[in-house]
């Protein structure tokens, strides 16, 4: 028997008898991070880090049960020893280790190399079997150094500003919001929110995570000050109505599908920024390297091709099957961040 | 390079007018001569022969990068674009080129004299000098499918911005036989052609379609009817004893269209008719796609010029005695025009006018109007002048309801460009007893949001894979709209149909309610 096995609630530990990320309803769930298509309604106890927990008791009620965990402690269950590491997606998300009679299985939930300034920096865990996501696994992704994009955003909203529009980028609620409010200079102008990023703000400062002031767009407030300013919305908010109050604006989506032209001409934003919170071909690569570990399951992502260049590479390789948001590469519909 | 590929840049990260227009004519007011002069060239689809196999390419950067060239096979067919592709998956370095597009282009036509071996190494070597966005350029340059959104039209309307010249003097100086290395940007579009003025065309007068019944147009006497022909809008000019045919795309096609040469010599100076090209044969409009072989070549051969005749269907006279004579009312146009025509050579024909007392008449004409080899029918009002553009209100096209078929999904492949990525290219079948026999393709007709829904669909029903195609379960079911069937020797299913589209998805359908191969053939013999 496997250690970790995938079945139809999700991924399984027969002798623990708990699931990590389950996509059904189940007993005992160990949730990597907060994304809608990891950490799911219905499970009658989460266990998940610290950092992560606000954000997954506000998305799903604060009467579940729910335990927390630091990084790196141990939680042993039927004698099966779990315990969680960063993974660099999102505040709080991590990678849960699973050791069971000297065998190491991790499960990477999504993450990404570089240290964006908000989640726990990526730590690699060596295992001998690693299920890992591959978003974005295809040599064309490469992601710039991503101080050269916030260096972007921050010409394009100047250039907003002199032109007397608004500037109305779309990132992810959780985690690409926070990621870029840390990031852009304070001293830049003011920054509106959307409802649904400011929300999450909101927990995320009552948790004592520092983010710059941010103002909540509301039918109250008085279209003029929109001018000039950055609005950080989210991606089913363009061309909406909502949109009609920052007249004139421009509009930008800041994503890892914006690497290819075509994703970016099939938007409907003005521009297209690269920034992604999932490891791009590099990272996945060093990643699953730095594992140690000579048997990979690739679950959401180009996981066909992806699994195949594994094998190339002398990898012992399967692609699975998960209800992750694989493929799609459209945040609103699933849940899942790119 | 530098200015060019920014160039590039901003006409690509736009999908608006102005800011095409502004950016185009900014670099014509700073690009140096010699590179302005190949960009003309270049979105006038004067592209240099291609130097550099596209499999050649794709292996050598594979090389390059490290990777299998299966990998990279792969990528291609989810990026959806070859040049890009390559830029993307070559290692990031930060060097950038200075020299110009010139400079480039001469490298890439130079690329064809040398050895296979010599070219991939020079090709490495461009690859290291040029910036990621350069790389994507050059390898545009090389393998074609150069289309920056940007019609020969609207580069013609930058120039015009940027040197102050009229568009249409513009238009007529870029036309015919020229290379970069044949000219000059002061000679070509700077110094006057000494025929130009002759060749300027009018403005088209276009037709809006009739949405409403017929009837709320007033009297049948108010107006007059044609078929409405199935070719490509035309203007034949004859001024100083000379020819210029005009397209609807403000083109000059004279050169392409050899047969009405014979009008100079019919024709009085001061001539312009307008009309429709079309291909025919023997007193019957020949199919259309018989034409677009023709379109596509600049030099039209004897054996092509025989297998798809053509004449000029006239409706209208815009001068007559070099005299403008749009403001005159249609009926007053629609005598002078006869008279020109009753002159004329065969190849000049007039579009009768289709009389009728009522408008159920009318309609009965128009429900026949396919079997004519006709799009539906025209209606103009007798009293309306020829105006500019697309104006409501005197001119109406009428056409006949597309045909229709109920069909099934059986294979999804990743569309490029604006749709690389996702699944929006469908082939379609009917039902033929057991089996599923495949007919058409379509990849339009559905919203963003029903294509997400269908590329999901895919990814979560697919039966197998063939590059990047892959075979669906056949249970979503759309209904395939289009405008002609004819027999085809090269389809399984035995006919091809003319614009297949898909104009609604039939989700109240299960594929077992789907039209049969029967019901195509039926089609065919009433219509084919």
């Amino acid at each position: 028997m496997a250690l970790l096995e995938f079945n139809e609630n999700g991924i399984f530990c027969p002798p623990a008898s708990v699931y990590i990320d389950p996509w059904r309803p189940v007993r005992n769930a160990l949730i990597t991070h907060g994304h809608a298509d990891h950490s799911r309604r219905g499970h009658q106890h989460y266990l998940c880090t610290e950092s992560a927990a606000p954000v997954i008791r506000y998305r799903l009620g604060e009467d579940i049960s729910l335990e927390t965990i630091k990084y790196g402690e141990p939680r042993v269950i039927n004698g099966v020893r779990f315990s969680f590491h960063p993974a660099g997606h999102i505040l709080g998300s991590a990678q849960i280790r699973v050791e069971y009679k000297g065998e190491i299985w991790v499960v990477s939930g999504d993450y990404k190399l570089e240290n964006d300034g908000i989640s726990e920096a990526f730590e690699p865990v060596r295992c001998h079997t690693f299920i890992s996501e591959c978003t974005f696994g295809l040599p064309v992704y490469n992601w710039p150094d991503q101080h050269d994009v916030y260096a972007d955003i921050v010409r394009w909203w100047k250039r907003n500003r002199e032109e007397g529009k608004t500037s109305v980028i779309t990132a992810y609620a959780l985690g690409k919001a926070q990621r870029l409010l840390r990031n852009l200079p304070e001293n830049e102008g003011p920054v509106f929110t959307h409802g649904a990023v400011e929300n999450v703000n909101e927990v995320i400062r009552r948790q004592g995570i520092q983010l710059p002031d941010t103002i909540r767009v509301t039918p109250e407030q008085d279209r003029k000050a929109y001018q000039g300013a950055l609005v950080i919305a989210t991606p089913s908010a363009l061309g909406s109505p909502w949109m009609k109050k920052f007249r004139p604006y421009s509009t930008a989506m800041a994503s890892g599908w914006m690497a290819i032209r075509g994703t970016r001409r099939r938007r409907s934003a003005d521009r297209g920024f690269v920034l992604s919170d999932h490891a791009d071909w590099g990272g996945l690569n060093q990643a699953i390297e730095q594992t140690g570990a000579e048997k990979i399951f690739v679950t959401h992502g180009y996981t066909s091709i992806y699994g195949n260049w594994l094998k190339d590479q002398g990898y012992d390789a399967r692609e699975v099957k998960t209800d992750f948001s694989g493929e799609s590469d459209d945040a609103d519909s699933t849940g899942g961040d790119a | 390079m530098k200015q060019f590929t920014k160039l590039f840049s901003e006409l690509d990260g736009t999908t608006k007018t102005n800011p095409k227009v502004d950016a185009l004519s900014d670099y014509f007011d700073k690009a140096p001569e010699y590179d302005k002069l190949w960009t003309i060239a270049l979105l006038s689809h004067r592209r240099p022969k291609r130097a550099v196999n596209a499999t050649r390419m794709k292996e050598w950067a594979a090389e390059i990068a490290g990777l299998p060239f299966w990998l990279v096979d792969e990528s291609h067919h989810v990026v959806g674009d070859l040049a890009e592709t390559i830029a993307l998956i070559l290692p990031d370095h930060e060097n950038e080129s200075s020299e110009s597009l010139t400079h480039w282009m001469e490298f890439i036509i130079g690329l064809r004299n040398l050895e296979e071996n010599e070219r991939k190494s020079e090709m490495a070597r461009a690859w290291s000098m040029l910036s990621r966005q350069q790389r994507f350029v050059f390898n545009k340059l090389i393998t074609g499918g150069f289309r920056m959104g940007v019609s020969q039209k609207l580069m013609v309307r930058a120039l015009a911005a940027a040197t102050g010249i009229e568009e249409n003097l513009l238009a007529h100086r870029l036309m015919g036989d020229w290379t970069p290395a044949s000219t000059t940007f002061e000679e070509l579009v700077l110094s006057e052609d000494k025929d130009e003025k002759d060749s300027r065309p009018y403005p088209f007068y276009l037709a809006y379609p009739l949405e409403q019944p017929p009837g709320e147009l007033g009297t049948p006497a108010e107006w007059q009817a044609e078929m409405k022909w199935d070719g490509i809008r035309g203007q034949i000019i004859v001024r100083n004893q000379q020819l210029f045919v005009w397209s609807r795309g403000e083109e000059l096609v004279t050169d392409k269209y050899p047969e009405y040469e014979v009008l100079t010599g019919f024709l009085p100076d001061g001539t312009v008719l307008d009309g429709e090209i079309m291909p025919f044969r023997d007193g019957l409009p020949l199919p259309f796609t018989l034409l677009q072989k023709r379109i596509g070549r600049k030099k039209v051969g004897p054996s092509l010029l025989k297998k798809v005749p053509v004449i000029f269907m006239a409706y209208d006279l815009l001068e007559s005695g070099g005299e403008d004579i749009r403001q005159l009312p249609l009926n007053e146009r629609r005598k002078k025009l006869e008279m020109v025509v009753a002159e004329a050579p065969e190849i000049l024909r007039l579009s009768e006018t289709v009389s009728f007392d009522t408008w159920e008449e009318l309609a009965d004409v128009r429900s026949d109007a396919r079997s004519r080899q006709t799009e539906g029918i025209m209606l103009k009002n007798q009293a309306s002048a020829y105006r500019v553009g697309r104006k409501r209100g005197d001119w109406w096209k009428w056409k006949v309801d597309p045909l229709t078929i109920d069909a099934v999904m059986i294979y999804a492949m990743r569309g490029h460009g604006r749709r690389a990525n996702l699944y929006t290219d469908y082939t379609f079948a009917v039902r033929d007893g057991e089996n599923l026999v495949p007919f058409a393709k379509a990849y339009s007709g559905l919203t963003d949001k029903e294509i997400a829904r269908v590329d999901r669909f895919v990814k979560q029903n697919t039966l197998e894979r063939f590059g990047p195609v892959r075979s669906v379960r056949p249970e979503l079911v759309f209904e395939i709209a289009f405008e002609g069937i004819n027999k085809s020797s090269r389809h399984k299913s035995g006919v091809a149909l003319r614009f297949p589209r898909i104009s609604r998805w039939r989700e109240d359908k299960p594929a077992s309610e789907i039209n049969t191969l029967d019901d195509l053939h039926r089609m065919m013999d009433l219509y084919g």
